[in-house]
């Protein structure tokens, strides 16, 4: 966005917050040479910050475990877990923006997911009786799931907007309701198994199908993106240009397409470091009649497909976000909501849709995570929300709403779910994860808004 | 694109007025805030609202910018009946409107606001770039030390969130402009940089309502006043026929001039306001 990307001056005109202040004063002096690089790049330094946190995470859990953590196993691993978080915390970021909140994600999900289970478990293929293992079943299964999970969205949406009752109470509301559904209409079974297809999006391996892009498809995804920024680089600075608006020095061009580039191929590179597991890649061997030498074969696996669809989604709603009208009345009904209005706004109606994307994105959410257990059960995405709010959070998202980015968001989920991957490696118990993330997420958000306040 | 000047129409008797609220009524749950108003407003004419805290100026000047609709009453415009039912209807009739509070949203650049509701896109996306270029010229000639297009609002000093969202108004090509407490937050360089902008934007012949509660902000660059008291209108003067001392009878004490006594006008006089 526009705003909140803007370098910070220097933190010396700011006011006092006692010891911290002085201590961050000292640092922010130490740190000018930095910002002054930084603002020819025209970085996000919030963004660099939540960069900078996460490798310093990386590192420690990495030397901590003796290396275990940033293997390409374990970072594969993280990668998926964090998808389907970071596919939901795209839409939070839009909902916290415009001032509202979304309780009723992780009910949500477990309720889309549920009823996708049934839709392709019980109702297409025996109350229709179109047969199990239809070629058509896993997407048709997602687009009903898509449709209803916007439905209901924006059902929540509607009341927020029109009736005006507060969307913490209404989601609240929701988090009871679509959960109570799970138990009332299937009397708390577990649904499975699912659909072989659809079991793919959950990135896991069913005989020797493997719920991932494989080696080369991989590298293309990567090369398309890395064209995508440099073309993106190249369009906005000729735009700029062509109306004589200063532009970044070229070298700052140059370093920002290398880094973007460096860190998708690098993605890469790991998710294809990563090979299928050994009786997978036996089996494969055996079907296509490959020779298997010593040490086993590497076949790698690729980016994973939750990751796939992650990256898609994720990319569509920052479009969304960044470049389209909808997008731009989001956040101007954070800034003012009256100032919103009388610029003419619609804003009954954009705060309605915003809870309909949710809706949509907690359908996709469910997919991912139903496929991955290849089941539906009762409990699935509970305390989601708790997740999926921590994550747009850390990511800098204000509950003071009008500021918050999607790359943010993912970054954050990243994070929440790199702090517990990191511990569970390291045998911590779960109360203590819970207390660390806790901990962490108070502190990140404090910090930030000291940040913030100073900045000013 | 700057606004383009417009043509200021021949001063004859059948001038038509670009803005006329005939009986305008708008009741708060019991409390009548306008109780039958009717005030007009001619091509390059400035009309001083002036009156006390809660007379009515302000949630009038609401029911013209679409704001507040209304409860009874008619709007004409350019001598046509009009219904203006929200912001959007009185912007695609050439009514502007500056804000007391400015209605800025804070987060966003100055681009961002001026263009907030009417966004200019590009294949179906914003074109920011465009957007920023077209804001840089209206800003610029309102505040030439203008600078900072890429920073949040919020983080601007008063005078250049007021160009910001003056700049608003008057790059869509107004026929009438409402000025809400114009100058209220500003020091007495701005302060006079909007009065010539005023000047100007009438020579151009555009009308503008300027409301205030202080007369001495407006008695200069009105051509006519209508004063409110208690929601009513007083009445509607012209500023050359009355003293400073008269529409402070009106302001105060909710009579005109005609009606004003020799003792309640030397009391005015004395207090020295």
């Amino acid at each position: 966005m526009s705003g909140p990307t803007v370098p910070t001056e220097a933190a010396t005109q700011g006011r006092t917050a006692g010891s911290i202040g002085s201590l961050l004063d000292e640092l922010g002096a130490a740190l000018a040479p930095v910002r002054r690089t930084l603002s020819y790049l025209e970085i996000d330094t919030r963004l660099l910050g939540m960069v900078v946190a996460l490798a310093i995470i990386w590192t420690g859990f990495d030397i901590i475990s003796n290396g275990i953590f940033l293997s390409p196993r374990n970072l594969w691993n993280l990668s998926v877990q964090s998808a389907s978080i970071a596919i939901m915390a795209s839409g939070m970021v839009l909902i916290i923006v415009s001032r509202g909140i979304d309780l009723s994600v992780g009910s949500m999900l477990g309720f889309l997911g549920y009823t996708m289970a049934m839709i392709q478990a019980v109702w297409l293929p025996q109350a229709l009786g179109l047969g199990f293992e239809q070629p058509y079943t896993w997407i048709v299964t997602i687009l009903l799931g898509i449709a209803l999970g916007t439905i209901i969205g924006g059902l929540q949406g509607f009341v927020v907007a029109y009736a005006g009752v507060p969307s913490f109470i209404v989601t609240l509301g929701g988090l009871l309701v679509w959960r109570g559904l799970i138990f009332r209409y299937a009397q708390g079974q577990t649904i499975a198994p699912l659909d072989q297809n659809f079991q793919m999006l959950g990135g896991g391996t069913v005989g020797t199908r493997v719920g991932a892009l494989g080696e080369w498809a991989s590298w293309i995804l990567g090369a398309v993106i890395c064209v995508g920024i440099v073309v993106t680089l190249i369009t906005s600075r000729r735009r700029r240009r062509r109306y004589g608006f200063p532009v970044r020095p070229l070298w700052a061009e140059a370093l920002l397409g290398l880094v973007g580039s460096g860190a998708v191929l690098g993605v890469v590179w790991v998710a294809n470091s990563y090979p299928l597991p050994v009786n997978v890649a036996n089996q494969y061997a055996q079907e296509h009649g490959i020779a298997v030498p010593p040490g086993g074969l590497f076949i790698p696996t690729g980016l994973a497909f939750p990751v796939v669809v992650m990256l898609l989604v994720t990319l569509v709603i920052t479009f969304i976000a960044s470049r389209r009208r909808f997008g731009r009345y989001v956040y101007a009904i954070g800034g003012n909501p009256d100032a919103a209005a009388l610029a003419g706004i619609n804003v009954r109606r954009t705060v309605m849709l915003t809870f309909a994307l949710m809706g949509a994105l907690a359908a996709i959410s469910a997919a991912v995570q139903t496929a991955r257990l290849n089941a539906a059960v009762t409990n699935l995405g509970v305390q989601n929300e708790l997740d999926v709010i921590s994550a747009a959070v850390i990511g800098g998202t204000s509950f003071a709403g009008g500021i918050g980015t999607i790359p943010g968001a993912i970054l954050g989920a990243v994070v929440m779910q790199s702090l517990r991957s990191g511990m569970v490696l390291l045998l911590v118990d779960s109360p203590t994860q819970d207390i660390v993330v806790g901990v962490v997420l108070v502190a990140a958000v404090g910090l930030d808004t000291v940040f913030r306040r100073r900045s000013r | 694109m700057p606004t383009p000047p417009m043509q200021v129409p021949p001063v004859s008797t059948q001038r038509v007025p670009i803005v006329e609220l005939r009986n305008i009524h708008v009741s708060f749950g019991g409390v009548r805030a306008v109780d039958g108003v009717s005030i007009d407003l001619y091509p390059g004419e400035v009309v001083g609202l002036v009156g006390g805290n809660g007379a009515g100026k302000t949630t009038l000047m609401r029911t013209l910018s679409g704001a507040r609709p209304p409860d009874s009453g008619q709007i004409w415009v350019n001598g046509q009946p009009v219904v203006i039912g929200n912001p959007r209807d009185a912007k695609a009739l050439g009514i502007e409107t500056i804000y007391q509070t400015l209605a800025l949203a804070d987060n966003l650049d100055a681009p961002a606001n001026v263009f907030l509701g009417r966004e200019l896109t590009a294949t179906g996306t914003l074109d920011d770039a465009a957007m920023e270029s077209a804001t840089r010229k209206v800003v610029t000639r309102l505040n030439p030390n203008f600078k900072n297009f890429k920073m949040p609002v919020l983080r601007l000093s008063g005078g250049q969130r007021q160009a910001v969202a003056i700049a608003r108004a008057i790059h869509f090509n107004a026929r009438a402009l409402i000025m809400d407490e114009p100058t209220a937050a500003l020091g007495p360089a701005e302060t006079a940089q909007v009065h010539t902008l005023i000047a100007q934007l009438k020579r151009e012949g555009i009308g503008i309502f300027l409301v205030s509660h202080d007369i001495h902000d407006v008695s200069d660059l009105s051509d006519r006043i209508s004063v409110m008291y208690h929601g009513k209108l007083v009445g509607t003067v012209k500023k050359e026929e009355v003293t400073t001392d008269e529409i402070l009878g009106m302001i105060i004490l909710g009579k005109p001039p005609t009606k004003l006594t020799a003792q309640e006008l030397a009391e005015l006089r004395s207090s020295g306001a």
